[in-house]
């Protein structure tokens, strides 16, 4: 039945800004701090006080804008967002509305099976943070302004999506971009890195978009995949059942796995929106646009390119590669000790490597071997010291201890068994003891040159080079 | 002379005929006689005025002192004052506290000058009458049953009436030059920009405008050379280099071209006042001005453009007050709904309630384009009228009001009448341009102010028109009955 309905999603991404003080007030950004002690008389809203626009803001934002090809206003400017709540203390933030400084760009996401979804950015304004509410049981709610008037850029898309997957494929794209950019720290846990998503569904070829719910409080990748999912069968449900999407805001709750009504349209703030008078516009230069180009570092794009041509990687690989600088830094260096094959060094870097950080929660940083290390074991491989599959056993000694390829090959005598007549004389115990088998083999039982090749490696353990086994056996088993 | 103008006090101060003690003494004393008659301050400082009097009399005996050094000054109860309370006229900040000085008060603290008090003013600057303060009404001292103008109403009627040399304040909509021009005292709004709005509490963050009231255009030019400067804490202000105010005094009024705005001429302008308007504009044409009249098409939907820009602003501005943070909280809140609609109720007055109304009407959904971005339009075409009109003429003069002050109560409960005293001071906010109001003369025996407004940054042209005219009458220098400054500051007496 679901078939029938495509899913529409567009995402609101929201990210924190890596300045070390806020968009209009000199606090620190910090995070972690006592509650409300850094905040001074601006951020709290005083009387009088004005803001003042942090010029680091505007070049992390400009260089966003940049790196997905977006256009850069050359005037944008910032408005007034009126509502009231204890934790925006000046009863409105200060945004951008009308005129923001990243207007239209686009994101090209690989998913898994290689296809490349191309996914329009509407724009990106600058905007400041709120505080955060506390609520401390009944009637007491406590308000920390600590995260106050700290930056953010909101990542709008186009809706362009039309999966929960492809909406977090975009989604830790830009988490990848804007860490590439060292704009932002991307650390969702503190909230760093967060997102709203507008999902709406529609019969499959329909032109019109239906009814939209707008998710919030998406926290996590395996979050807004959830959420929207849980959403979208929602939506289904409610249409298939004669009833109508209802156009609102849904919190998103992790622990009941739910998402439930916030607020409906009619219930929704009217804003007020209105050019900030305190601010003036933000007049970009061309000059200052193209010395921001010059410093952009190489993008993810770029770098996969560079990796598919350079390493002979296919374009999926290339992206896995690229998903951070680190781990792209450290595929480089494993790719640059092992020239003579660097898809192995891709094979093992996305398998093994990255399975035993992910198995112990590291990070690039913190891998428990350096890429030399991961470089000697895969040299061993590529001169025949050991096989792909010793080669496992010799990484997890190696990844437990700290110790070197080498060492841990001869310590427990794992060197491959390269010598012709050595293993000539193991197929020939081989060949002798299993008579039954070999009758049948050579009477057309090919399947059978499996399990050859299994008792040699049995009774080596493991240790027959298998391209020379391969080689060996055939002769021998002919006829 | 004993008119107690800034000047002659400061000379007086360098010339040690008293000393910044005594005088601080015989302000206050001063003060506290005209407090009960006239309501011009709400804070009254004595004990750290004396304080900061002492520290000036040690820098004017060691020669560190400079031009302003002693001279003691009366806020207007908007500018943040560190450790004092900064009221705005309003119930809501009744208890308000501020830990901050405004960057003008910084500026005027550093001058040397020291602070008596705050003025009264209408309620968070919204009114013409300062009738709207939570505080009660000023008196205006040349009749105390008719207004002094507002908002700063109680910074015009303090220098009115000596309780100080000088008075700073703040222009929206005229609320100095109407102030100054009912109580028959010079004042003048800078170019939007020119004065630091830091620490200013704000109405209309666009229009807003710190200046001074003072009695001479001499003082006025002294006191805007402290004030006047770029601040990196406000991004509107500007960073335009301060010219030598008091040197550009005596440029010679030969050749200068004056235009007479038609606008200002017509209906509901009371003849008295036209008639002391023309006078004063005769008086420069003796000194060697040129008369031009000039039309602005545009300026007389100068009101209603205001009337959407200013409220806009102003409902956004002083949604601040919500009774979390600082100011008035109601009593025992259900919920938070209740503490901010109780809160705000109780803490806001009537026309600071009916701004914020109108404000966040024209904000509103579906309204927007037809008011505020509409008003934004007009607000544009107001600006061209006067660059145009400022192609052909160096300054433009007409009236500060179109009548003399009015009787307390009188347009209380009519709000257009009251806005429409307003009518010729707003274009110069809309265009934030600079503009003066001096005294020319008396109707029915209340002040009249004649209005002079110049291009952006021409403070020091005004000025020297402005002083050029006092130099040939004494208008600035009557006080009136019962508040004359021939009080000695050195004798035991003080007050006289």
């Amino acid at each position: 039945m679901s078939g029938e309905w495509e899913t529409v999603i567009g995402l609101e991404i929201h990210a924190q800004l890596a300045t070390k003080s806020k968009i209009f007030s000199g606090s620190p950004t910090a995070y972690g701090a006592e509650p409300n002690t850094q905040a001074d008389l601006v951020d709290l809203g005083y009387p009088g006080v004005l803001p003042v626009l942090n010029a680091e803001a505007v070049r992390m934002a400009v260089k966003f804008g940049l790196a997905v090809g977006a256009v850069i206003t050359r005037r944008s400017v910032f408005a007034r967002k009126n509502y009231f709540y204890p934790d925006l203390p000046k009863g409105y933030q200060i945004s951008q509305y009308e005129l923001p400084i990243v207007a239209r760009g686009s994101l090209d996401v690989v998913m898994e099976d290689g296809t490349v979804k191309t996914v329009g950015i509407t724009r990106a304004h600058l905007e400041e943070d709120a505080g955060k509410s506390q609520h401390e049981g009944v009637g007491v709610s406590a308000i920390d302004l600590n995260r106050a008037g700290t930056p953010l850029i909101e990542i709008v898309s186009e809706p362009d999506m039309r999966s929960a997957k492809e909406a977090v494929a975009y989604m830790k794209k830009i988490h990848t971009l804007v860490r590439y950019l060292g704009i932002c720290d991307g650390n969702m846990q503190e909230g760093s890195f967060r997102c709203d998503a507008n999902v709406s569904i529609r019969r499959k070829g329909a032109e019109k978009f239906g009814t939209r719910a707008e998710l919030k409080n998406l926290n996590s990748f395996r979050f807004v995949e959830k959420a929207i999912n849980l959403e979208v069968m929602r939506q289904i449900d409610i249409l298939e059942s004669g009833g109508t999407v209802v156009q609102e805001t849904r919190l998103y709750d992790s622990d009941k796995d739910e998402t439930r009504s916030m607020r409906s349209k009619e219930e929704a703030n009217d804003y007020r929106y209105f050019p900030d008078p305190d601010l003036l516009p933000v007049v970009l230069e061309e000059r200052f646009i193209e010395t921001v180009r010059g410093s952009l570092p190489e993008l993810p794009d770029q770098k996969a390119a560079r990796f598919q041509q350079q390493y002979g990687l296919s374009l999926y690989d290339a992206g896995v590669l690229t998903a951070s600088k680190e781990l792209a830094a450290y595929f480089e260096a494993v790719a640059a000790l092992v020239p003579s094959d660097p898809k192995l060094a891709a094979n093992w870097v996305m398998g093994d490597w990255s399975a035993a950080l992910n198995k112990d929660g590291l990070d690039v940083a913190e891998s428990r071997l350096s890429a030399a290390q991961l470089a000697g074991l895969l040299n061993r491989i590529v001169d025949n010291t050991i096989s792909g599959k010793i080669a496992k056993e010799v990484f997890e000694a190696m990844w437990a201890e700290g110790l070197e390829a080498d060492a841990v090959i001869a310590s427990r005598g794992l060197r491959q068994i390269t010598d012709t007549g050595a293993i000539e004389a193991e197929i020939d115990a081989i060949m002798a003891a299993n008579p039954k088998q070999l009758a049948d083999y050579r009477a057309g039982k090919d399947k059978l040159f499996g399990f050859f090749v299994g008792q040699v490696m049995k009774s080596t353990g493991g240790k027959a080079n298998p391209a020379m086994l391969n080689d060996l056996l055939k002769k021998k088993l002919a006829p | 002379m004993a008119e107690k103008t800034l000047a002659e006090v400061a000379a007086g101060l360098k010339a040690r005929k008293y000393s910044s003690v005594e005088l601080t003494r015989a302000y206050l004393a001063r003060i506290e006689q005209a407090q009960p008659a006239l309501n011009a301050l709400v804070t009254v400082t004595a004990e750290s005025a004396l304080a900061a009097a002492a520290v000036a009399d040690q820098r004017l005996a060691d020669g560190t002192a400079g031009p302003l050094t002693g001279v003691p000054i009366i806020h207007k109860d908007i500018f943040c004052t560190a450790g004092v309370r900064t009221t705005c006229a309003s119930r809501m900040l009744s208890n308000f506290i501020s830990p901050y000085d405004a960057t003008l008060v910084t500026r005027l603290k550093e001058a040397g000058t020291v602070m008596l008090g705050k003025a009264n003013m209408d309620e968070f600057a919204m009114g013409s009458s300062n009738e709207t303060s939570y505080f009660g009404p000023v008196h205006n001292p040349w009749d105390p049953k008719v207004v002094p103008g507002g908002s700063s109403g109680g910074s015009a009627a303090a220098v009115a009436a000596r309780l100080a040399p000088l008075a700073t304040a703040t222009d929206t909509g005229g609320s100095i030059r109407q102030p100054a021009a009912l109580c028959g005292v010079t004042g003048i709004k800078p170019t939007y920009g020119r004065v630091s709005r830091y620490g200013m509490i704000a109405f209309a963050s666009s229009l807003d405008q710190a200046g001074v009231i003072t009695v001479s255009a001499e003082d006025a030019a002294m006191t805007l050379q402290a004030m006047a400067g770029f601040d990196p804490r406000d991004s509107t202000s500007v960073d335009v280099p301060v010219p030598d105010y008091t040197a550009e005094l005596g440029t010679p009024m030969r050749g200068l071209r004056i235009g007479i705005l038609t606008e200002f001429f017509g209906e509901g302008l009371d003849p008295a006042i036209e008639k002391s308007v023309r006078e004063a504009l005769a008086a420069w044409q003796r000194l060697g001005a040129t008369v031009k009249e000039v039309s602005l098409p545009n300026l007389p939907l100068s009101v209603p453009t205001y009337y959407v820009v200013a409220p806009a602003e102003c409902s956004s501005n002083l949604a601040r007050f919500d009774g979390v943070r600082f100011g008035h909280r109601c009593e025992n809140p259900k919920d938070l709904m209740d503490l901010y609609k109780r809160s705000r109720a109780e803490g806001f007055g009537a026309e600071v309630k009916r701004r914020i109304m109108t404000g966040t009407y024209v904000l509103s959904a579906g309204y927007y384009d037809a008011y505020y971005l509409k008003a934004q339009r007009v607000r544009a075409l107001i600006n061209e009228d006067f660059r145009r009109a400022f192609g052909e003429v160096d300054l433009l003069l007409g009236p500060t009001t179109p009548t003399v002050a009015f009787g307390i109560g009188d347009k209380t409960s009519d709000p257009i009448t009251m806005y429409l005293n307003d009518i010729y001071t707003i274009g110069a906010n809309l265009a934030g341009l600079p503009a003066m109001s001096i005294p020319c003369g008396f109707a029915a025996g209340l002040p009249v102010g004649v209005q002079l407004i110049g291009p952006h940054f021409s403070e020091g042209r005004l000025l020297a028109a402005a002083h050029a005219y006092q130099r040939e009458t004494d208008f600035h220098l009557r006080t009136p009955a019962g508040w004359a400054a021939d009080f000695n500051p050195a004798s035991k007496a003080g007050a006289k």
